[in-house]
């Protein structure tokens, strides 16, 4: 169980020397062939498997498709690559799905009050993620609160703060904004290729680089990445910010693709979900070790199940109960899986 | 006690590689190091006895630049230098294997050895560059670990410590801090890291400093013997002028003494 590393650290590499992306992405498919990600990967076939099979015209169409695997699991599997970070580091940020509430109507503002181009109030509303982090980290490895408390806190100021700016109203997206929003997210496809070309780039800097070598580290042992001159201060900062402004990113996408912001949009939900991913694709809430494409199949995973019962009908006030029971059942699935593998190869 | 103070000992010529003078260290209340005077000669291996708590660790851990002194000052190569951290230590030549080994149990052997000091290719790290050189250095050390790829937390202690001193070994130090490098170690192992102490001495231009608690070991490869007791260097002698006994004699004069102390007060 604790010995997912193998993918993390690289596995023996018997390819031609290649380099690039496309060769650590070859070789990162090919070590999740024998990693901890082969039992995720076979819950969620599983889940749309039984979707799709019992529910053929219904679930097999392509605006399902679009609901499932965009609207649905993108956001999820984009804030996910943030905190399968933190956790990696040994941290959790409660507070990103309020980034995700209040960045776009920083967008907002600085286009139809400050002026802004359309592509720099975008750049802003991602600054403003960048510093949310900023602060996160600043109060986490600074002051020294953990992090659980720090983002419950700055999570309440975000929240209200988008209630307060907003005098708890939508926006409505202006017009000409809306042309820009395509590939950010108002295309049915782009929140899914913008988290698939995420998630992609940070399973190299996660398995590949020498920031995620030294984020395993911090989480792995602490004391020890300091002893080896490890600056684990920078680390967790800089993975606070990650997160930051992948919140921010899926806010401003959400609301380019409803086409107005919600001071209610975000909030717990999305972060709860995207830590679940990460843990039920193998992410260890303990820190020392993760794996992005796992939370990327686990966002799949939950979305599938999110979707496949709203589409089977499933009475709205006993979702909840149904929804928790199969987290358990996927996770249960999910441990025991790896641990009869792990017994096979013993 | 009083008759071996670090001022007696003759000047050599040449520079030292290590310098410490007059190095205190307080947390809060509790004073760690009182007055250390410590030097370390070029090629030279200096092993640092002492009891538990006598403030062995903390001094070595301030010559690498994991902590800082509150009050004396570091000579490096004859120049006073405030270490400022771990990698500034390291980029003066100076390389720690630190008692709990630093190891990050869920990397790999040859990730651990290139810990911050990664082979990189472009933004990317260079794996088979990385994974070939541990596995050569590890075979030229005689330390044999089933592979390289495998993940520390899979290794025997021996086998771990072996590892921390390859890794501090194999970059080009030349001011080595070991502590307690035979602890945790079977009879074999000892040998394997004796062996790499003595190839290090016979190229001559690494310095050394080793932390042990076997006077037998330390005497066997360190060419001088200072004492740390209670904060203080109390014995500073060359290995052939003193034995086993005697370092066992001060030690336990010194317990005695304590003892004594304590029952007069009582």
């Amino acid at each position: 169980m604790t010995d997912q590393s193998g993918m993390l650290t690289g596995l023996p590499d018997k390819s031609p020397r290649g380099g690039g992306t496309t060769a650590a992405l070859l070789r990162g498919l090919g070590a999740a062939g024998r990693q901890r990600e082969t039992t995720i990967a076979v819950v969620t076939v599983a889940l749309l498997l039984y979707f799709g099979l019992t529910n053929p015209t219904t679930f097999v169409s392509s605006s399902n498709a679009v609901n499932l695997f965009s609207e649905t699991a993108a956001p999820i599997a984009i804030i996910a690559v943030g905190e399968v970070f933190l956790l990696i580091c040994g941290e959790i940020d409660l507070s990103v799905g309020f980034i995700f509430t209040f960045a776009p109507f920083i967008m907002f503002f600085a286009h139809a009050y400050w002026g802004m181009p359309v592509l720099v109030a975008f750049i802003t509303a991602l600054v403003f993620g960048l510093i949310c982090g900023l602060i996160n980290g600043f109060l986490t490895v600074t002051l020294g609160l953990p992090s659980f408390i720090t983002t419950l806190g700055t999570g309440f100021i975000l929240a209200g703060m988008a209630l307060y700016f907003s005098h708890a109203e939508p926006k409505i997206m202006p017009l000409d904004m809306r042309g820009t929003g395509n590939w950010i997210g108002a295309s049915p496809w782009s929140q899914f290729i913008w988290a698939v070309a995420l998630v992609a780039i940070f399973h190299v800097v996660l398995t590949r680089t020498r920031w995620g070598l030294h984020t395993i580290s911090t989480g792995g042992n602490q004391l020890g990445a300091r002893e080896a001159g490890i600056n684990v201060a920078r680390i967790k900062y800089g993975n606070f910010m990650i997160t930051g402004v992948l919140g921010a990113l899926v806010g401003v996408q959400t609301a380019f693709y409803l086409t107005s912001i919600d001071p209610l949009a975000g909030g717990y939900q999305p972060m709860f979900y995207s830590v679940t991913a990460a843990v039920i694709g193998g992410t260890a809430m303990l820190g020392g070790s993760g794996t992005i494409l796992g939370a990327f199949l686990g966002a799949i995973a939950l979305s599938t199940l999110i979707d496949g019962f709203n589409i089977v009908g499933i009475n709205a006030n006993t979702v909840q109960i149904v929804f928790g029971g199969a987290i358990l059942i996927s996770m249960i699935a999910n441990v025991q899986i790896a641990r009869l593998r792990e017994r096979g190869s013993a | 006690m009083t008759s071996q103070t670090p001022e007696a000992q003759a000047p050599e010529p040449g520079v030292d590689a290590l310098r410490a003078e007059h190095i205190g260290k307080r947390f809060g209340a509790v004073t760690a190091l009182s007055d250390i005077n410590l030097r370390l000669g070029r090629g030279e291996a200096l092993g640092l006895l002492g009891d538990n708590g006598a403030g062995k660790s903390t001094l070595l851990k301030i010559l690498c630049g994991f902590q800082q002194q509150s009050t004396g000052r570091i000579l490096v190569n004859g120049e006073e230098m405030l270490l400022k951290s771990v990698d500034h230590a390291r980029s003066l030549g100076i390389e720690c294997v630190f008692q709990d080994l630093a190891l990050i149990n869920q990397l790999s052997v040859y990730h651990n050895m290139f810990l911050k000091k990664e082979r990189v290719w472009g933004p990317l790290l260079n794996n088979r560059s990385m994974r070939e050189t541990a596995r050569k250095q590890l075979d030229a050390m005689g330390i044999s670990i089933p592979s390289v790829d495998v993940p520390v937390a899979s290794l025997s202690g021996g086998q771990r410590q072996a590892i921390a001193i390859a890794r501090a070994v194999y970059t080009d130090a030349k001011i080595l801090l070991l502590d307690e490098p035979f602890a945790a170690m079977g009879a074999k192992e000892v040998a394997i890291i004796l062996d790499v102490i003595r190839d290090l001495k016979s190229k001559g231009d690494v310095s050394i400093i080793i932390i042990a608690h076997n006077y037998g070991q330390a005497l066997e490869i360190c060419d001088r013997i200072n004492l740390l007791q209670q904060g203080e260097i109390t014995l500073d002698k060359a290995s052939k002028d003193t034995s086993v006994g005697e370092l066992n004699d001060i030690v336990i004069a010194e317990y005695r003494r304590a003892v004594e102390a304590r029952q007069r007060s009582a």
